[in-house]
């Protein structure tokens, strides 16, 4: 069901035309400063005039064309000094009817704009969170526990090397593409992780408005980039992880291991659409990158009704596909924790103690570490183990559940 | 649009023989692409004098005006449309001089 009255229109309209207002600006006037306060001011005029006007037709073109007239009002206010030719020329192009190109390419300029990788990562993620999401600087800072000023200046410093540098307002050239989009997945990743294994004291232990900010400008992405298989892999991951949410952290506040999740629990929509994304990267018969295995490994979990039925030999293969692609430290951990289930506790706890090296500052090393000690009825050394993962775990629910374990030990 | 390419120096010695033929290489795609404005090899930081003419005296002293690990050995100033361009050419500049190489606009 549709929400009804005019300011739902804005806030629905806010939601699926902000980022075409600012690409088609951005495009148009090639500053994205300008983009970005005009399209401000057209959303902050649609909540004036839409409750007595009427919410227009067509509202993304009204939004549009209002925008423009914002943004060639500053231009012209901070002209007046001069540059009469300039003042000129946008008068000319006064055209709201014939934006050049494709308007899906413009949201892709301007993805790839924000997720540049000559800009720092955290500076990435809150570009395209205000740029592409629409977001608000208070908002982002919010979300990412940064004071407003500093999040608001994070996005200005980048908006003014964009600028002075000369960051293109342009989709990559097929050669460069693979790994662009690359970065941008990395910065969508980023925004999820945040949401989905949140980190701090004061935070929820899942962030439901980050997780669910994500999965919209990844579909966004994968619309415009259909034929990605990463892009697929990425969302199909993303709502994989999404439809366990719920179920992931119990009454008390406590995270709930995948293996006692309550399925019944799980969101089957979510799971259907997860699967479906798997099915057709897996039909293309192409080679798939490592957020197509990982979605793979999370659709071999999703399908089994009771933990027991879980196909780990499956899940193990998938692993090895990955440490190919990506022979991290975090990747093998991931993957002795599967043969754990295969092979027994004793495998895995070899596999994972040669790790120890790379990951002896990474929580899940000990937190896995411990579980295996656990099991295999080591109760002093898996104390010590929980003992070290909960001083580096950051996130609430997390933390809850390794007291517990530990404190059941004998 | 003009950028400086700096290139990075952190090892006291001089570019190889290999350095300097890779070098040309680059220089000579720069120049016959419409890229090149201008390049350059720096002599070491010890060579360097420092002048500061905004008293009453002008001040000459020897040595670099900051002491760090790391100098610059060179530069390239090219043309280019855009920063994609730009850091396409300053990863082939890296690659040719050996070394680490920043690339920043002109205003």
């Amino acid at each position: 069901m549709k929400e009804a009255g005019p300011l739902a229109a804005v806030a629905r309209a806010h939601r699926d035309e902000w980022a075409r207002v600012v690409a088609a600006l951005a495009r148009r006037f090639g500053d994205l400063d300008i983009a970005e306060e005009a399209a401000a001011e057209a959303f902050a005029t649609a909540v004036e005039r839409w409750p007595s006007d009427g919410v227009p037709a067509n509202p993304g073109a009204w939004l549009t064309t209002t925008a423009s007239r914002k943004a060639i009002d500053r231009i012209r206010r901070e002209d007046k000094r001069g540059d009469k030719q300039k003042e000129a020329q946008l008068l000319h192009d006064d055209d709201p009817s014939g934006p050049p190109g494709p308007i899906d390419d413009e949201r892709l300029r301007l993805v790839f704009t924000c997720c540049h990788p000559a800009l720092a990562m955290e500076a990435r993620v809150a570009l395209t969170l205000r740029m592409v999401g629409g977001l608000t600087v208070p908002e982002i800072a919010r979300a990412f526990l940064v004071q407003e000023s500093a999040m608001g200046q994070r996005i200005t410093r980048a908006k003014a090397k964009i600028k002075a540098a000369r960051i293109p307002y342009r989709v990559p050239s097929a050669q460069d593409l693979p790994a662009r989009v690359g970065g941008v997945l990395a910065v969508l990743f980023l925004v999820f992780n945040e949401g989905y294994l949140a980190t701090g004291p004061g935070t929820d232990p899942v962030r439901h408005d980050l997780t669910a900010e994500a999965i919209r400008l990844t579909r966004l992405v994968r619309a415009l980039l259909p034929d990605d298989g990463e892009v697929a892999g990425l969302l199909a991951l993303m709502l994989l992880a999404e439809a366990r949410r719920t179920a992931r952290v119990g009454a008390s506040g406590e995270l709930v291991t995948l293996d006692e999740q309550d399925r019944g629990a799980w969101d089957a929509a979510l799971i259907a659409e997860g699967h479906r994304l798997v099915r057709e990267r897996l039909a293309t018969r192409v080679a798939p990158g490592r957020y197509q295995v990982l979605a793979a490994i999370s659709a071999v979990h999703t399908s089994a009704r009771d933990v027991r039925d879980t196909d780990w030999s499956q899940v193990v293969a998938l692993y090895d596909q990955l440490v190919r692609l990506d022979p991290s430290p975090v990747i093998a951990l991931n993957r002795a924790i599967a043969v754990a289930e295969l092979d027994g506790p004793e495998v895995a706890l070899a596999a994972i103690d040669r790790l120890e090296n790379r990951l002896a500052g990474y929580h899940p090393y000990h937190a896995a570490r411990a579980d295996l000690l656990r099991r295999l009825g080591r109760g002093g050394q898996a104390r010590a183990a929980y003992d070290r993962a909960i001083e580096l775990a950051g996130n609430t629910a997390e933390i809850a559940f390794l007291t517990r374990r530990r404190d059941q030990l004998g | 649009m003009q950028y400086l390419i700096s290139v990075i120096d952190d090892t006291a010695g001089l570019a190889t023989p290999e350095e300097d033929a890779a070098i040309d290489v680059f220089n000579e795609r720069l120049q016959s692409q419409g890229y090149w404005v201008f390049a350059g090899g720096l002599g070491a930081p010890v060579s360097a004098t420092v002048i500061d003419n905004r008293g009453a005296e002008p001040m000459i002293t020897d040595g670099p005006f900051v002491e760090s690990k790391e100098y610059l050995a060179g530069f390239w100033v090219i043309e280019a449309a855009d920063l994609d361009v730009a850091l396409e050419l300053a990863t082939e500049g890296s690659k040719a001089c050996n070394r680490k190489v920043e690339v920043r606009p002109f205003l």
